[in-house]
């Protein structure tokens, strides 16, 4: 069996565009600030968490590729790029393959918007610019094109939990030796149609955006005192099994790993979204940390940035064991467990 | 368990078709797809369901989704509720995943735990959802009538829970949207599961309905043909688009032999990477699709002269089919003056998420026929095609095809077939 180990992680999220703030903001445990967004034809505007604009503009904005390219992608880059950055700074990982691995729930759809608007318009004077960074391939693109030796790469759509799904598939091909190294990266970026989506079906749901990314690699040398040991089956959410017994299903294949262990849940504010998670995870007696309760529903974001504060809390010494608890909204519920390596 | 995978000692599973459902303007099921693309029919038509007048090119290939095709629908184990709520590319999706699951004598045990993946291309999966909620919420945006359903049936995963609903069973679903390719994407990781032992069966396919917003995106780009789609044509002008869906039954050979199953042909081979030249340009000279192809037949165990007929992605653009001739030419060499090429999409458009799939499909039914499928508007070739285009119907013995798929963002996929006999 092959061992597969996390080398780093990355975040942005509404508080700020690394895993520092990241951090800081998980550790005061107070929900960060809601900003107005105004939709259009109502007099009261939708909360959100948006992203911060940077302190200084990161210097990878400068590549020609992400000249035009929208929020998702700069989001995406910061995080896989973090994620990657002690890799690159190692002399003994030059020219590594790498995967790329992008997973997104609604993808781009600021410019989606954007270029939908402008057809409904006038379909004849709709900007050609606008249309390619609309499809949910984009941010994988211009991630791959900034990394440079990306030799595989998948976009995978779902909800949250699809993306431990995507670092499965990472794993895989690590372990398959078709790359030596995998980034695997959630994120989403906000706009008011998605926040108005979210409120028809969550009356609580603050939409927020960002990114968050792990990068695993086979060669512990590279790791980051961090091993991936599970990931559960992919538990479906069908007409003979609802979300609870999903969620529940997907605990059992968890085992415990003693006192000094932590969970990442996908709790936030909504008792109705939440309620399938807590039944699962209502006699948890350790430590907890729900990422959604600080940043607002970051849909895959938020499923990346459970994994990285899960990941985290092991690199700083908080955790031996940590589990990820990703119960989707429509799709499935599927967890892991990240133990010190 | 996802993760870790228990390998097993014995040699990787040869993977087999054994159903295959299709659906695209040519019409609905294997007979009458397979019928067209022999004859190189082709199925474009003025855009019907919304206003192209404003557009710079009018025509696509529609599907027809009256009866018969509502009677399948119907057929299926899915409520009329159910039945009334898919859009076009999820009605699609789930005729051709019938037609896939009764061709291939699959059976629900009847308790709907049956446990088989899915996996799905797509790249708008169900954006016409999508624009009606937002026409609704910037026209009337205090109506809130059926905004909520929109939101959650837009969204392809929920989509995909549609195949399982309408065929009784379950398992884990993975939508691959990796743009154009996605469809050969979904094959070639369903190739992958099964050869990794993660799975013995596994449905794969891939769907996308026409829609105004993709439609607009692309006359936008001014990457539709004014005139006529002509893949490899010197004086080609640009693609047709077109709507469909495709969906396969893979298995391992000994699962298809354990149940007396009838092979229609074996997944040989299945090769990807990215082309990180450009978002919407393949390199001129197709280095990533010529690197795709080779590992492709590398997994095949084949060399290029092994080659019989390559359904090209062939788009009919001027800057893809350039590449990809470069791309071919230099992969099959000598052998490439003997090497049948030709581009499905002269007759039923570009299908993005459902090509690759769909292109799948027509490998398989070339496999069973031993025909080519011509295009049948095609002039001059292009200087860099060092290899015949298939212009007439005609038969041929075929043993091993190739299928090539790109997307935007510059991920390539190459599918490897072979006959079963």
């Amino acid at each position: 069996m092959s061992r597969v180990f996390v080398a780093g992680i990355g975040a942005v999220s509404p508080a700020g565009w690394n895993v520092a703030a990241f951090r800081e903001a998980l550790a005061k445990n107070e929900p960060l600030p809601e900003q107005s967004l105004p939709r259009p034809g109502w007099e009261k505007p939708l909360p959100v968490r948006t992203v911060p604009n940077p302190a200084t503009r990161p210097e990878f904005l400068a590549h020609p590729r992400l000249r035009r390219a929208s929020p998702i992608t700069h989001y995406a880059a910061s995080a896989v790029l973090e994620a990657i950055a002690a890799i690159r700074a190692n002399p003994a990982a030059k020219n590594l393959r790498l995967g790329l691995v992008a997973c997104l729930q609604s993808g781009c759809v600021q410019y989606t918007c954007r270029f939908y608007d402008e057809t409904l318009k006038n379909p004849a004077t709709a900007s050609p610019l606008v249309f390619p960074e609309t499809v949910y391939a984009a941010p994988t693109s211009h991630v791959a094109a900034l990394l440079e030796n990306v030799v595989l790469a998948y976009s995978l759509v779902g909800d949250p939990s699809s993306f431990l799904q995507g670092v499965a598939l990472g794993a895989e091909w690590l372990t398959e030796n078709r790359v030596d190294a995998c980034l695997v990266v959630g994120a989403e970026e906000t706009n008011w149609i998605i926040s108005d989506a979210a409120r028809h079906l969550d009356g609580s749901a603050v939409i927020s955006a960002g990114a968050g990314a792990l990068c695993l690699c086979r060669d512990q040398s590279l790791a980051a005192g961090i091993e991936l040991k599970t990931i559960t089956d992919a538990h479906t959410v069908t007409a003979q099994t609802d979300r609870v017994s999903a969620a529940k299903a997907m605990r059992q294949q968890l085992e415990s790993n003693g006192a000094n262990e932590i969970l990442a849940d996908g709790s936030g504010i909504s008792s109705r979204t939440d309620s399938a998670e807590r039944a699962a995870w209502n006699d948890w007696a350790h430590a907890r940390i729900s990422p959604k309760r600080i940043f607002g529903e970051g849909m895959m974001a938020a499923a990346a940035w459970q994994c990285v504060a899960a990941c985290d809390a092991i690199a700083v010494g908080r955790a031996t064991a940590a589990n990820v608890s990703l119960v989707g909204f429509n799709q499935q519920a599927i967890g892991a467990q990240f133990v010190r390596a | 368990m996802l993760f870790p995978l228990t390998k097993s000692s014995s040699p990787l599973p040869r993977v087999v078709v054994t159903g295959a459902g299709v659906i695209t303007a040519l019409g609905q099921g294997w007979k009458a797809n397979a019928e067209g693309f022999r004859l190189g029919k082709r199925a474009f038509r003025p855009v019907s369901f919304f206003d192209a007048s404003r557009n710079r090119v009018k025509v696509a290939a529609e599907v027809d989704l009256a009866e018969p095709a509502l009677a399948a629908l119907r057929a299926t184990k899915l409520t009329s509720r159910q039945i009334n709520r898919l859009d076009r590319g999820a009605k699609m999706l789930v005729l051709a995943a019938q037609e896939a699951w009764q061709q291939a004598g699959w059976q629900s045990n009847g308790n709907g735990s049956e446990n088989i993946p899915l996996v799905l291309g797509t790249t708008a999966g169900g954006m016409l959802l999508g624009e009606v909620y937002y026409k609704q919420a910037i026209r009337e945006p205090k109506k809130m009538r059926q905004q909520a359903t929109r939101s959650v049936l837009y969204q392809p995963q929920v989509q995909a829970r549609m195949v399982y609903d309408a065929l009784g069973c379950t398992g884990p679903i993975t939508v691959v949207s990796n743009a154009c390719a996605s469809g050969a994407n979904a094959v070639g990781h369903a190739w992958d599961l099964i050869r990794s032992g993660q799975a013995e069966r596994v449905l794969a396919g891939g769907y996308d309905a026409l829609c105004e917003m993709v439609f607009s995106g692309f006359d936008s780009l001014q990457a539709l043909s004014p005139t006529v789609c002509r893949p490899f044509d010197a004086r080609r002008d640009g693609l047709a688009l077109g709507e469909g869906a495709a969906v396969m039954t893979l298995e391992t050979l000994d699962s298809a032999r354990k149940r007396g199953a009838e092979i229609l042909a074996e997944v040989t081979g299945y090769g990807t990477s990215i082309d990180q030249h450009h978002l919407t340009q393949p390199h001129p000279q197709g280095s990533t699709t010529l690197a795709v192809m080779k590992q492709a037949c590398a997994n095949a165990g084949i060399t290029p002269q092994d080659i019989d007929y390559i359904n090209a992605h062939g788009t009919g653009t001027v800057l893809n089919d350039s590449s990809e001739a470069f791309a071919i030419s230099e992969l099959a060499g000598a052998h490439a003056a003997e090497l049948p090429v030709s581009s499905t999409k002269a007759s039923v458009g570009h299908l993005l998420g459902a090509a690759g799939a769909v292109e799948a499909v027509v490998c398989v039914m070339t496999l069973r026929g031993q025909w080519l499928p011509p295009q049948e508007i095609f002039e001059t070739p292009d200087p860099a095609c060092k290899f015949p285009i298939i212009t007439r119907p005609r038969d041929s013995r075929l043993n091993t095809v190739l299928s090539n798929s790109f997307g935007f963002g510059g991920v390539n996929a190459s599918l490897v077939f072979r006959r079963w006999t």
